[in-house]
């Protein structure tokens, strides 16, 4: 029986062996594995990053404006690792003021971005949270609830 | 050849250093301590990487030196070591801005003379605000002032006018007019330091431009002819003139 294929147990030893003699031939270093070392020193051979050279092009009392202007660029550059000063500026509005005002900014600016179902909900949200005439709102409810539904055409 | 025992390093910076000599660092930065590295040890541990600078190569347990000159340090910044030596040929070394000649225009790139053993190429392109089109106005003898992008022993040096974010920050064609002359690279080192006393002496004089170039190359432009050449002849001297003797000359001057 099943002369045609090879059996898929005598397949699976077939490859197996296969596998053996190509690993096998494959070279492998018999040397244990050399621990990478870390090394603590990098070699550099600019002077630039040894010592603290300032900018090459420089000019003097004015003679050439532009270069006066990328000298002060340049070398503060390099200072500013050194300046630590705080950049806050001082505020005109105070801290918990700011805090106020982006409470009430943020409702209002979130309305304008609603669909206008959404906002008609807010609105009846906002009425019953004001003190009003209860009655005005019940009358002027139901009327509404009544053109969401579909009405069905009297014969 | 009986190896010769090296020396700390820290006790030799200041002095003079020849090649040959074996600097022995502190324990932590041995590779072999890994254990240990995380012991406090006496003194203040370095946190990062030493920097191991010009003139100093690394060698198993230390650096050897290479270059004769003076061992300086710098403590900052994981600490970095490297030899304070002089001369007069420049070796293009990446990263360095350093003023060339154009000497061939051959097609999309000019090749430059920075003094070093081969001609450095420069792309039409490494400029700023160029383009295909607008190709920069560089004629053959032009100054111009650049930076190393490759610069290696095996390959030949390029250069470009702009920095890593496209801006040219003072690089490109050095102007019309001026006097360019070569000094050693030990006195252009001295002149870019930080607060360097004869460039500020110099400024009180008159208003002048000057353009340093780590190849030892410096350009100078004043407004008349005769105050280039005084400038010129206070920095080619005052490599081999002591403090006083240049404030001297600088007197003379001022009073003229």
């Amino acid at each position: 029986f099943m002369q045609r294929g090879l059996d898929s147990q005598t397949k699976k030893q077939l490859e197996e062996e296969e596998k053996k003699i190509i690993s096998e031939e494959h070279w492998y270093l018999d040397v244990p594995d050399l621990k990478e070392k870390e090394s603590c020193i990098i070699e550099e051979r600019s002077f630039l990053r040894c010592e603290d050279l300032v900018y090459g092009r420089m000019s003097f009392k004015g003679f050439n404006p532009e270069i006066e202007k990328l000298m002060i660029q340049m070398n503060s550059k390099c200072k500013e690792e050194k300046i630590e000063e705080d950049d806050k500026m001082e505020a005109d509005v105070s801290d918990e003021e700011m805090a106020r005002r982006y409470e009430t900014l943020v409702g209002t600016i979130g309305k304008k971005f609603l669909r206008k179902r959404d906002q008609r909900v807010l609105k009846d949200d906002d009425e019953d949270e004001d003190e009003e005439v209860e009655e005005g709102n019940s009358n002027t409810r139901p009327s509404k609830r009544a053109k969401k539904m579909f009405l069905k055409p009297q014969d | 050849m009986a190896a010769e025992r090296g020396t700390a390093a820290e006790a030799l910076v200041g002095q003079v250093v020849l090649p040959g000599d074996l600097l022995l660092l502190p324990a932590h930065y041995d590779e072999d301590a890994e254990g240990e590295r995380l012991r406090l040890s006496a003194g203040a541990a370095p946190q990062g990487r030493l920097l191991c600078g010009p003139g100093l190569r690394r060698s198993g347990a230390g650096l050897l030196v290479t270059k004769c000159g003076l061992l300086r340090h710098r403590p900052a910044g994981g600490g970095a070591y490297w030899v304070d030596s002089q001369q007069k040929r420049y070796v293009p070394v990446k990263g360095d801005h350093v003023i060339g000649i154009v000497t061939v225009k051959a097609g999309d790139v000019f090749r430059l003379d920075v003094g070093g053993s081969e001609p450095a190429s420069l792309s039409y392109l490494a400029f700023e605000g160029a383009t295909k089109r607008n190709r920069p106005n560089v004629q053959v003898g032009d100054l111009i002032y650049g930076q190393f992008v490759v610069a290696n022993k095996d390959m030949e040096p390029e250069m470009v006018c702009i920095d890593s974010s496209g801006k040219s920050s003072g690089m490109g064609i050095i102007g019309q007019d001026g006097f360019l002359f070569k000094v050693s690279l030990g006195l252009i080192r001295k002149l870019l330091a930080p607060k360097c006393e004869i460039i500020q002496e110099l400024s009180q004089l008159y208003p002048f431009e000057l353009v340093l170039g780590m190849n030892g190359r410096i350009w100078v432009k004043a407004k008349t002819v005769q105050q280039t050449l005084i400038i010129v002849n206070i920095l080619e001297a005052c490599e081999y003139m002591t403090a006083e003797q240049r404030k001297q000359a600088l007197a003379k001057l001022s009073g003229n």
